[in-house]
């Protein structure tokens, strides 16, 4: 048991160390949602002024959206990073190893779990230093970091699975866009009901995405809102369960001994 | 003479490239389409801001920015393109090949600005098939692609000096990155009177401003401050050519 453990901790820690060397992807998943942040708060800020918006801050309303983009590119970067092993024989020669396969598949995400951690204090400290309050008070940001991670570990096993079953990083990386194109047609920028363009709603309202945003957006905004946080962490379990079946389904087959 | 034969080759190849490879080609039509969906379609109840003043209604005021977006990325994704001649070292056989090689900057550019007119028309046949209402005339909308082709050839001019001096793929997010934050620091959602605070104060001074600011007035029929708009998409494109040209010596330099 020990053994797995040292095993698991090993490969995670390669995780977060290797991400954490490469600037362009450690520093673009925690700038760039921020900045779309500074973006969309500054230029939306008016929509706070349409009758039945949740709040008078748009920063805390948009608060939840660097959350799950920081999320989807942390995705990316895990999958990237795993398709690598794929493509530079490092997994194969892991195969010659002792290595059990679940210990592998714990160690990358665990790495992924670690980033999404941290990635989500340093977006809890922005919107702390901007003035936020999260309405669920203490409580809340400890299920909001809670949900951050589940987050990551759900995103993350996606893109672990595209890198086992394509073995490729550039096919993982075009996962980017269809992840993008989730974001955007959701709730991200107003409330459902607030939607006028119907088809836009019962998109946005499909979009799973949409209740990942709006769980995180409860904590902030509303206090506990027991629907939002229902809905969010039942899909982030749904997500995650079904995207790490698939990748311990893909691992054997790319872990040929 | 030898300028021009030099930029038809390279403009030729660029398009040949582009028109060829789904990969590069879908993305330029379909990240638009994207943008104008989601925030003509998701955000469309900001007309019922107060003070939104806009005759033509959201899909029209949006329009523009995406359209002054595709121009501005046309250029970026086309530097891209540029970083990769460098990174394959097809770019300096070009450079050796090239018997004026100014030419070479302007055949990107040529190319850069054909491939957005495609881009354009796709996404203006779109825009009018979802019911977008246009209240300009005869010169107004003629005249905001005349000034969104002024910025396609900025934004190339700007990615192709840093294609040139950093000649390698990994130069994308420089070259991307302040062509996204220019364009998001204007008035894109609401109109400039209605923004407050830090963003108000940047898109004052922000040169995009009276360039989207003047390409919804061509859309309305009421144009404003055109003057203006012209005088700073022209200027930043002469800017950029400097600097463009300035990366080829660069390049040159450094063989």
């Amino acid at each position: 048991m020990n053994v797995t453990f040292d095993q698991v901790g090993l490969l995670a820690r390669r995780s977060v160390v290797r991400t954490w060397r490469q600037p362009g992807s450690s520093i673009a998943p925690l700038l760039f949602p921020l900045l779309l942040l500074a973006v969309n708060s500054g230029g939306l800020r008016s929509e706070t002024r349409l009758p039945g918006f949740p709040t008078h801050s748009f920063f805390a309303f948009a608060l939840a959206v660097p959350f799950i983009q920081g999320a989807l590119f942390a995705t990316m970067n895990a999958g990237t990073d795993l398709a690598r092993d794929v493509q530079t024989g490092f997994l194969n020669r892991l195969a010659l190893t002792p290595l059990r396969s679940a210990a592998l598949l714990a160690g990358q995400l665990g790495g992924v779990v670690a980033l999404g951690l941290i990635q989500a204090c340093v977006y809890l400290a922005v919107g702390l230093i901007v003035g936020v309050r999260p309405a669920s008070g203490v409580g809340g940001v400890c299920v909001l970091l809670v949900f951050a991670a589940l987050i990551a570990l759900a995103f993350g096993s996606v893109g672990a699975w595209a890198a086992l079953r394509t073995g490729s990083a550039e096919s993982v990386q075009s996962l980017f866009p269809v992840m993008f194109v989730f974001l955007f047609i959701s709730s991200m920028n107003i409330p459902r009901n607030l939607m006028g363009t119907t088809w836009f709603r019962d998109a946005a309202t499909a979009n799973p995405v949409s209740y990942l945003l709006e769980c995180v957006r409860s904590l902030i905004i509303t206090g506990w809102d027991g629907e939002a946080l229902g809905l969010g962490f039942a899909i982030v379990f749904a997500i995650g369960i079904v995207a790490i079946a698939l990748a311990a389904y893909a691992l054997p087959r790319r872990l040929a001994r | 003479m030898r300028m021009l034969s030099v930029a038809q080759g390279v403009a030729w190849r660029t398009l040949h490239n582009v028109f060829t490879n789904p990969s590069l080609f879908i993305p330029q039509l379909a990240f638009p389409l994207f943008f104008f969906t989601a925030f003509a379609g998701g955000l469309s109840r900001i007309h019922d801001v107060p003070g939104f003043d806009y005759p033509q209604g959201y899909t029209a005021f949006q329009f523009v920015f995406v359209l002054l977006q595709s121009a501005a990325f046309g250029g970026v994704f086309t530097g891209f393109g540029i970083a990769r001649d460098f990174e394959g070292g097809f770019a300096r056989r070009l450079l050796l090949a090239a018997p004026h090689r100014t030419g070479i900057v302007l055949g990107y550019a040529v190319a850069a600005l054909c491939r957005w007119l495609v881009t354009a028309t796709f996404l203006t046949v779109v825009a009018f098939a979802v019911g977008m209402k246009v209240g300009g005339g005869g010169v107004d909308l003629p005249a905001l692609y005349v000034l969104a082709a002024f910025v396609n050839s900025a934004a190339i001019l700007w990615a192709a000096g840093v294609a040139m001096r950093l000649r390698s793929m990994q130069a994308g997010p420089v070259m991307q990155m302040p062509v996204f934050l220019a364009l998001f620091f204007a008035p894109v959602y609401v109109p400039l009177h209605l923004l407050s605070g830090w963003i108000h104060a940047i898109a004052v001074v922000n040169p995009l401003t009276r360039v989207l600011e003047a390409g919804r007035g061509f859309v309305a029929g009421s144009p404003v401050e055109v003057a203006a708009a012209f005088g700073a998409a022209i200027g930043l494109a002469f800017l950029f050519s400097l600097w463009a040209l300035r990366g080829l010596r660069k390049a040159e330099a450094a063989g």
